[in-house]
């Protein structure tokens, strides 16, 4: 059973260059990069060589880097540390309705403070449009966030357009990039971005290492105080290993896009019309161009969506769904809800993340064995059965 | 994360399907929040001669349902009526505590049938049905809809699994705080 694994949004194995790079950092080369002796300075010379790596592949100057150890603490650091060092601007944080659940909850947390926070709304495709952006827009509007790409649902968002625009208002943008570095073309100076989220668990790399790209001079105040690591922005033992492993994935992830992001979106495009053309009731969910090469995400109606991942894991497939069951909050996706999706439909969700190991061979036995998961599991739904009735009544 | 039972009944549940010419039907839960169950049975002399069921839902909802229809087939409908939320749930080896609201589910649905089939056969109108599950009988406790701890009067939080409570005014039945409708009778909540 050759098996399909599709959720390398979770995680996917770290490349075999990646851990190579890394294997010397845990006990050879052990120092701590804020040693003087030279045992810590061998340690320091990695870190650089991996600032410079990663500031090559989103073009910024390797201070520009903050290494962290998540894409969420990026973001809590971006959301956060950003609006308490520049609140004198004002008060009012902008947020898109579809951001990750680490940006959401940090302007919860800005909110106590008394903060104020806006939510834009997006369209049926996930897209967050920039004249909504520019309505909701305020003089006491200090920082915008919204994400260069969604992880549910895998719409690219038109960033350089609100970047722009937050840049000729002077207020301060950082953009969740988590889900697009090292996959897509992401260029920090082009974009005009102020701050932008990256982990290197996305391309390649390890978990545990991410970093936030800071433009020269944007003022932001540390989550966490202590040393003087990361030019006094993250204090803490930098994790050597894990941001070399970043480094390397990086490098390789420069090299290697166009083509495998070619090679990723012909199997995603083969992935859609093969799922939508063996079942019907069943949706894509977010752009159908504008989307991630690796993405694909859709709502399968009258089944629920951990039911399926759990019918499909028994044959070796593995996917990830937002249905509320799915969760331990027991919540619907956020972002199918503010993307108008029935609340019902949404129970239905499914998301593939295809990566370098996925083969056209694995797409078929996905696709040879999927619909017959969806076909028992809706001959067990009474919501399939009323279908199935009406559909009779309607047609005689 | 499910026990292997939990397992077994999801892969290859019994009782699947629906009865035409039913004697009691019961639906409970509502797509919104995840699951939905309804239950068919057919009533001989006092006894549950036939069950079946379909259920939209996650794993867990799909073996609480399988195993309800297992246990009641053949009861009486005074046995039927006994059986709890809490032993489906240790019948099936434990459910994780984020899932108890799902066992509840099962046996409320079943009830619902066999109370559906009571009212009919009184003729009366189904006043007690129309109220679902324990809320319909004052002498029987609230429970956690996550974890089934027995909830004292008017609770706010459930003391076991700490989940903040909101009760729906419609049928009494406690849900959890922030959600916008009740689980059991998809009214909204406020």
């Amino acid at each position: 059973m050759p098996g399909f694994y599709a959720d390398k949004q979770a995680a996917a194995p770290v490349r075999p260059e990646v851990l190579e790079a890394m294997l010397p950092f845990f006990s050879q080369e052990f120092g701590n990069p804020q040693s003087l002796h030279s045992v810590g300075q061998k340690a320091a010379r990695a870190l650089s060589k991996a600032r410079e790596q990663l500031a090559r592949l989103i073009n910024c100057r390797p201070e520009e880097i903050v290494f962290v150890a998540s894409g969420s603490e990026a973001n809590n650091l971006a959301l956060k540390g950003l609006a308490l060092a520049n609140q004198a601007r004002g008060q009012r944080v902008i947020v898109s309705a579809i951001e990750h659940i680490s940006v959401l909850r940090a302007t919860r947390f800005l909110e106590k403070l008394g903060f104020r926070i806006t939510q834009v709304p997006v369209d049926g495709s996930g897209l967050v449009s920039p004249e909504k952006v520019a309505e909701a827009l305020t003089p006491d509007t200090v920082l915008v966030s919204v994400m260069m790409a969604n992880n549910e649902v895998g719409t690219i968002e038109p960033v350089t357009e609100i970047a722009r625009l937050c840049q000729s208002r002077g207020i301060i943008f950082h953009s969740d990039a988590v889900a697009a570095v090292g996959n897509i073309p992401v260029d920090v100076s082009a974009l005009g971005v102020d701050a932008l989220s990256l982990a290197a668990d996305q391309f390649g790399g390890p978990k545990g290492a991410g970093a936030l790209f800071l433009k020269k001079g944007t003022k932001i105040t540390p989550l966490i105080d202590g040393g003087l690591q990361e030019n006094n922005r993250r204090a803490g033992t930098e994790n050597v290993p894990a941001i070399v492993g970043l480094g390397q994935a990086a490098e390789l992830a420069a090299r290697e896009m166009a083509e495998k992001s070619a090679r990723l979106s012909r199997l995603r495009d083969r992935l859609i019309a093969g799922v939508l053309g063996s079942l019907d009731e069943v949706i894509l969910t977010g752009h159908p161009v504008n989307r991630l090469p690796h993405h694909a995400s859709f709502c399968v109606k009258f089944v629920e969506g951990e039911a399926m991942l759990l019918g499909l894991d028994l044959k070796d497939i593995q996917v990830a769904s937002g249905s509320a069951c799915t969760s331990r909050s027991l919540r619907t996706s956020h972002v199918l809800t503010a993307m108008g999706i029935d609340p019902a439909v949404a129970q239905g969700s499914l998301v593939l993340t295809l990566f370098d190991g996925t083969s056209d061979d694995q797409l078929d036995y996905f696709l040879e064995n999927f619909p017959p998961v969806v076909r028992r599991l809706r001959e067990l739904s009474p919501l399939y059965t009323k279908y199935r009735q009406e559909k009779k009544d309607v047609h005689g | 994360m499910y026990t292997d039972k939990v397992m077994e009944h999801f892969m290859h549940p019994r009782n699947v399907g629906t009865i035409a010419d039913a004697d009691g039907v019961g639906e409970v839960g509502n797509p919104v929040c995840g699951d939905m169950m309804t239950f068919y049975i057919k009533v001989k002399d006092g006894r549950l001669e036939d069950v079946k069921f379909q259920t939209f839902g996650c794993g867990a909802a799909i073996a609480v349902s399988s195993l309800v229809s297992e246990m009641a087939k053949g009861m009486t409908l005074e046995e039927a009526l006994k059986i709890t939320n809490q032993q489906v749930a240790e019948e099936l080896g434990g459910l994780p505590p984020h899932k108890m609201h799902c066992s509840n589910l099962g046996a409320d649905a079943l009830h619902k049938a066999i109370e559906n089939y009571l009212s009919q056969q009184s003729g009366q109108q189904a006043e007690k049905a129309e109220k679902s599950g324990p809320a319909a009988d004052k002498d029987e406790p609230f429970h956690c809809p996550f974890c089934d701890f027995i909830l004292p009067e008017n609770a706010q939080l459930c003391a076991r699994c700490q989940v903040k409570l909101i009760r729906c005014e419609h049928c009494g039945e406690y849900n959890r705080e922030g959600e916008e409708t009740c689980r059991h009778c998809g009214a909204g909540l406020v």
